[in-house]
């Protein structure tokens, strides 16, 4: 008997459970292997850029917040770094170490989010509450400072919005101690080690570092695919020079990899609050910034490594209280870009996996 | 007094309408139907009963309290959710094909009912003592594919229709493992009966007789009933909800209870072909029968809710892989093993 065979195509989001908020990909099946895809991004985009224009200097650090809502300190880092660049504001050293501190922290609830969405979107549901269980103990730490869950809007032009307490430093080691035994090693038992786990994401999607490089990936995608770079280590800003630590880098560039990174990264992040804690000098937490905040005319770019990439800000100053332009490099938005061409010739429930082990979060891709 | 209380019940019934004088085939007419709404009302009390202890069990293995607002421990959820689903809308969309659509979750209940109908469930508590009880149960069983086809095919969406063709890859590849590990205890039991397979079990239960045969019929088991991490054709997070898509209301509600009738389902033939059925381990009678094969059937069902909420899902090449080229040899040396056992040492 001769069956009629054809291609169908499958409109996946952008309301589906787990494209991670309002992601839209085409995809063009053969039963259920993809042939082609494309992805239709741009469902949550407010137009922030443009917005900001608008606002006072002071008055855009709430919007960066919206973009990677998953980790706001790192967004906020990225802005003020900018805006401080354009000025030529000194940072008082205490505050820089506290944004270190608070950014890390961000950077862990960050990545605890994607070892834990890897784990649902390939069904397996009690990884993911894991990661949150943990993740709480962060977000409360975060709120002791900010008054805030996931919203920070903390940093501010030359420094942060307050001192860190003795209270806080307590809790933070204590969440140190806590988070390896209890937090890391149950996600390697429980998500890592799991037989059907990495049957689902070694070798799928594999990433090779030419490619990598010339799609212009950062951050745990990039450093998946077996490219050490990490801007802390290679350009490193603030005061990462004074931290030891490591960049952890992958072999093989499939989904595992990109997984698993996130992991060991929450390790190095630990070392380094740890040692920022340790040092924390004293001293004021923010520089002399006029009220009226007017930066000369010019043009700043700045780069900080968000727990998706990199993450660039550039700003463009006419001299009045309100940037003149405002751009995002949203690493979410660039490591998928690379998307379409990975899921090729895989089955639908590995891009679903594919996906997660990219980690975009949509307010960032949309902007 | 307990070990025979429903018996006892049954045959005082009957003594009950031979006494009025009514013809012997009415007596048995009715007593069947009396049986059968016995089972109904077991098998809807016990679906009600594992909505609740999934959301406990899995709050439990998931570091939350679950349900606990609802009356004593939030044991009223149940009936919360099922008013909820009842008083929605049922929609039907235009595009679907009305008659296999509506047909879909009237029929999902039926095979899970049908098998119930067979199973002993204490010491001469079966409602049908069926001859060919375990061929029937095979039979009846692989019934529930085609509803399951009849939902995805039906409702005219791609993520429906997807779940729909996963269903019947994976359902009836699983028949072919499970039946051939059937076949072992067959071999060793010598009878098709349930009665018989769970009195051949007096000396020793057949998971330690047969623990490959176990095995293989586990993991089909769990596959046929479509448990994670064999839930494909639900795959909520890649294929919404598979065949159930585009069902609301009643519609839903029927295929949500159904899935746990199925999973009653499968814990009672695990019991009743490996564990013993309602036969006392240690010489413990002083539990009645059927208290016995209750706590069993619940060990079974707590074993397979532990599975749920560890395992991520499997992917459906390496599913069919491990049918194909894992299962199913295995099964037929098992065959092939048992067979020989039973020639040389007479088992």
């Amino acid at each position: 008997m001769d069956l009629r065979q054809e291609v169908y195509t499958l409109n996946l989001g952008p309301q589906h459970p787990s494209t991670h908020g309002v992601f839209r990909v085409l995809l063009t099946l053969d039963g259920e292997t993809v042939v082609d895809a494309t992805s239709v991004p741009g469902y949550l985009h407010r137009g922030i850029e443009k917005i900001v224009e608008d606002r006072t200097y002071a008055q855009v650090i709430p919007y960066t917040d919206r973009l990677d809502y998953l980790a706001g300190m790192l967004m906020n880092w990225g802005y003020v770094l900018a805006v401080e660049k354009l000025a030529g504001i000194e940072v008082p050293e205490r505050a820089e170490y506290i944004r270190v501190i608070v950014g890390e922290l961000s950077r862990i609830a960050s990545h605890q989010i994607a070892v834990g969405s890897m784990a649902s979107d390939l069904g397996g549901l009690t990884g993911f509450i894991y990661n949150f269980r943990d993740r709480e103990y962060i977000l409360d730490l975060l709120e002791m400072l900010s008054g805030s869950r996931m919203t920070f809007s903390f940093m501010r032009i030359g420094g942060v919005a307050s001192d860190i307490t003795d209270e806080f430093i307590g809790k933070t080691r204590e969440f140190i101690d806590y988070f390896p035994k209890n937090g890391i090693e149950e996600y390697n038992n429980f998500i890592t080690g799991n037989e059907i786990f990495q049957a689902r994401s070694k070798n799928i999607a594999v990433v090779s570092r030419e490619k990598a490089l010339d799609m212009s990936l950062s951050g745990p995608v990039l450093r998946a695919s077996g490219v050490a770079h990490d801007l802390r280590k290679v350009r490193p800003y603030s005061v990462y020079p004074h931290f030891d630590f490591d960049v952890p880098v992958g072999e093989n560039g499939d989904s595992f990899d990109r997984y698993y990174l996130h992991i060991l990264e929450m390790e190095q992040s630990l070392r380094i609050i740890e040692q920022a804690l340790d040092n924390l000098p004293d001293g004021p937490i923010m520089a002399k910034v006029s009220r009226n905040f007017k930066p000369p005319v010019g043009e700043a770019y700045a780069e900080v490594e968000s727990s998706k990439g990199i993450l660039g800000v550039y700003v463009v100053s006419d001299g009045t209280t309100k940037p003149y332009r405002v751009h995002f490099r949203r690493p979410s938005f660039i490591n998928l870009g690379h998307f379409d061409e990975m899921i090729k010739g895989w089955k639908i429930a590995d891009v679903i996996a594919v996906l997660a082990s990219l980690d975009i979060v949509l307010g960032e891709v949309d902007c | 007094m307990f070990e025979t209380i429903f018996v006892d019940a049954a045959n005082w019934l009957r003594n009950l309408l031979i006494s009025i004088n009514l013809s012997p085939f009415v007596v048995e007419v009715f007593l069947h139907v009396v049986k059968m709404v016995v089972i109904l009302v077991f098998v809807l009390l016990n679906v009600m009963w594992l909505v609740y202890m999934e959301r406990k069990v899995s709050a439990r293995f998931q570091c939350r309290v679950g349900p606990d607002r609802n009356g004593p421990y939030g044991l009223a959820q149940i009936f919360n959710d099922v008013a909820k689903l009842i008083s929605k809308e049922m929609i039907l969309p235009t595009h679907v094909n009305k008659k296999m659509y509506l047909l879909a979750p009237i029929l999902i209940f039926a095979p899970p009912m049908a098998i119930l109908a067979v199973t002993p469930m204490g010491e001469g508590m079966a409602a049908v003592d069926l001859n060919l009880g375990l061929y029937y149960f095979v039979a009846i069983a692989g019934i529930n594919t085609v509803v399951v086809w009849m939902a995805g095919w039906s409702s005219n969406n791609k993520y429906s229709l997807v779940g729909g063709m996963r269903a019947v890859a994976q359902m009836v590849s699983y028949e072919i493992p499970l039946l051939l590990a059937l076949v072992g205890v067959i071999v060793l039991t010598g009878t098709l009966n349930l009665n018989g397979i769970v009195d051949a079990q007096k000396s020793a239960w057949l998971i330690f007789t047969q623990p490959l045969a176990f095995f293989i019929y586990f993991i089909a088991a769990m596959a046929e009933a479509n448990r994670a991490p064999f839930d494909l054709v639900e795959g909520e997070s890649e294929i919404i909800s598979g065949p159930y898509t585009e069902y609301s209301g009643m519609g839903f509600a029927f295929f949500f209870l159904a899935e746990y009738a199925n999973l009653l389902v499968m814990a009672i033939m695990t019991t009743t072909l490996f564990l013993g059925g309602w036969l006392a381990p240690f010489g413990w009678t002083f539990i009645p029968s059927w208290l016995w094969f209750i706590i069993k059937v619940y060990f079974v069902i707590w074993v397979v809710m532990w599975m749920r909420w560890t395992f991520p899902r499997i992917r459906i090449d390496h599913l069919m892989n491990l049918a194909w080229k894992f299962l199913v040899p295995l099964a037929i040396a098992n065959i092939f093993v048992t067979g020989l056992a039973k020639y040389f040492i007479g088992i």
